[in-house]
């Protein structure tokens, strides 16, 4: 069986990222970027998968410039048998991301398609629900815990009131909530052999995909700066304050 | 922020995707593995024995050793070792880094001038971390003067009867094997043998030096020979030529020094900022007072002036032309920056610096170390101006 797992690259979670003077889009000049955590859980599920003999190979996919083929390497380095890249320097939404993946499983036809829930960045949560509908697939969410048998998937979503358990036919498409494993770290020697795996290189024109936005970003500012707080004299003056002048009690 | 320790690290173009992908991935092990549990290994006295094996995995101790015996070599060059040794800095716990990390100083000569047997049999359970090794070759009697030790090997048969002391030996308590220069023939330089003697054989007894004033985590210890009986297959290279050896091993351990110590001068860097620019004082920032912004511009000054210096140096090593004077001057240039930058970041941080459980009060008692160990830099000096034909 084959699964094949998205990657996005993205500022470093413990970067603080700053928005541009002119307000267009975040800066990301001299910024440390990395694979999104919750890909990276994909990717670590797949791998698991593979080391416990139930999957074959497993296909990793960003999708950007060519600095995107870092985190396919880190994903070769985790464990992936193979990358593809999908070249384009274009600003890519949810929607393109998906049509592109969609062309991409028709030509590979992958048993089992992992993504992370959202990105850290844009904080979408949308791509692997629409990748789901695009190719008519089955999709289990948010998951904590992944099994598979005879052909289908038993998947464990976290959500709002507790978890749920899916039954998913194969092929079906997951996405990783933060509890589904722990990813290891890649070892020197497996980064050095990552970089012997094979890696393909596709465009959004060979995949017949039209990746213009529907959508135009207005404007990115940063959160306004929490002013400084004051040490109140008694109990009393606190809930007066609560009361009239944030006007959290009554 | 452009002073924190990433940003403080000048451009390398030497650095690919490669160097900074192992970076990222050495970073999560020590964030995840070593960062949380440094300050109390460190009030503890030791690190506990699993860390080695963990080490071992993410490739940590193979690095730049044979395929063969579980190492890594091909690709490996000097700017991964400077990674390694900017990570394991980051943490500000040097007891740490040396003890971890002592088998790069101890192994290397098994690997380079050792029998095939020895090889095979002592570098596959120490690259694995599961067996150790360390470094013998300071004495009770001095440590400066090698061509002058003590410790004295007699050819017996077919083995050497060993007897003598060392001392300030890192990784010494849980040493399975110490590489150990000896006294073979006659004396000065032509006399010193390195041989490889097991710690399990009669007549070996060490006992742990506690109470040091820095690298608290390392199990510095003092070894003891009484008429230890080593095999004589156990010799390291020639007999009698140990000193080259020795000397030969010091340039790659000198390098990790001076660029670790750089490196915890830029975690001071980094802590004094923070500080500074929190703190408030007077009505103003810290950071907003000249004699502060003096301060962080002159560590900035030095720590730049120490990495250009530790980049020509590896430079020279990757391309085969190092000099071991300009080394041995790194390395004084290194310890008088990260000296420097401990004592600025000291007073930036003031009362609250001199407290224990922050990385610079720790970097501040580990200058010492730093600055002796390896060689001291009074001999740094008198090394560098022979080597320059003074």
């Amino acid at each position: 069986m084959k699964v094949l797992v998205a990657v996005k690259r993205v500022a470093d979670a413990n970067v603080k990222v700053r928005a541009k003077a002119d307000g267009t889009d975040v800066d990301l000049n001299n910024v440390k970027m990395a694979i999104n955590p919750f890909c990276e859980i994909a990717v670590e599920e797949a791998v698991r998968l593979k080391e416990s003999g139930v999957a074959e190979e497993v296909v990793a996919v960003s999708i950007g410039d060519k600095s995107c083929q870092e985190q396919i390497r880190t994903s070769l380095a985790l464990g992936a048998d193979r990358g593809i890249q999908v070249e384009t320097d274009a600003n890519l939404q949810p929607l393109a991301i998906a049509k592109l993946l969609k062309a991409v499983i028709d030509r590979e036809s992958p048993d089992l398609i992992i993504l992370g829930k959202q990105s850290i960045d844009s904080d979408n949560n949308q791509t692997g629900q629409m990748l789901a509908a695009l190719a008519g697939l089955a999709q289990g969410t948010f998951a904590s815990e992944v099994v598979l048998e005879d052909g289908h998937a038993r998947v464990t979503r976290e959500v709002d009131g507790g978890l749920q358990t899916l039954n998913l036919k194969l092929p079906a498409v997951v996405t990783t909530d933060l509890r589904l494993n722990e990813p290891r770290y890649a070892s020197l020697p497996n980064i050095m052999k990552a970089k012997k795996k094979p890696m393909d290189v596709l465009t959004p024109e060979e995949l017949g995909v039209d990746v213009a936005s529907k959508l135009t970003m207005v404007k990115v500012e940063p959160p306004a700066e929490r002013s400084a707080g004051i040490i109140v004299e008694s109990v009393e003056q606190l809930v007066d304050k609560l009361k009239n002048e944030a006007k959290v009690i009554s | 922020m452009a002073l924190d320790f990433d940003s403080a690290r000048l451009p390398n173009p030497n650095l690919t995707s490669d160097h900074e992908a192992w970076r990222t991935q050495l970073r999560r092990f020590v964030d995840a593995e070593i960062v949380p549990f440094a300050e109390e290994w460190d009030e503890a006295g030791h690190i506990p024995i699993e860390l080695w094996p963990k080490a071992a995995d993410v490739g940590l101790l193979g690095m730049g050793y044979p395929e063969e015996y579980g190492g890594i070599m091909d690709g490996i060059d000097s700017w991964h070792s400077w990674i390694v040794n900017e990570e394991l800095a980051r943490v500000g716990v040097g007891g740490v880094a040396a003890s971890l990390m002592v088998h790069g100083i101890g192994l290397p000569p098994v690997i380079n001038w050792g029998t095939e047997q020895m090889k095979a049999e002592v570098a596959p359970p120490v690259l694995a971390g599961i067996r150790h090794i360390a470094l013998g070759i300071t004495e009770p009697g001095g440590g400066s003067d090698v061509a002058q030790l003590q410790t004295i090997a007699l050819r017996d048969g077919d083995e050497y009867v060993v007897n003598g002391s060392k001392t300030f030996i890192t990784g010494g308590m849980r040493a399975n094997w110490v590489s150990t220069a000896v006294r073979t023939g006659g004396p000065g330089a032509g006399g010193v043998s390195m041989l490889l003697i097991p710690t399990h054989l009669d007549g070996f007894s060490r006992t742990q030096l506690d109470r040091k004033q820095g690298w608290w985590a390392s199990d510095t210890a003092t070894l003891y020979f009484d008429n230890v009986r080593v095999p004589a297959a156990n010799l390291i290279g020639v007999e009698n030529r140990g000193f080259n050896v020795i000397m030969t091993n010091f340039n790659s351990e000198r390098m990790g020094m001076a660029s670790a110590m750089e490196a915890l001068g830029r975690v001071c860097l980094e802590e004094a900022v923070v500080w500074a620019r929190d703190r408030n004082t007077f009505g103003k920032r810290l950071a907003d007072h000249q004699v502060i912004r003096h301060k962080i511009a002159q560590m900035k000054q030095r720590l730049n002036a120490t990495q250009a210096y530790i980049r020509a140096c590896y430079e020279a090593v990757e391309a085969g032309t190092a000099n071991p004077g300009d080394i041995a001057l790194l390395k004084v240039q290194a310890s008088e920056t990260m000296e420097f930058c401990a004592r600025e970041a000291m007073q930036v941080l003031g009362g609250m610096g001199y407290m224990r459980g922050n990385r610079v009060e720790r970097i501040y008692r580990e200058v010492r170390v730093n600055a002796i160990g390896g060689g001291s830099e009074e001999i740094m000096r008198d090394l560098a101006t022979r080597q320059y034909g003074l």
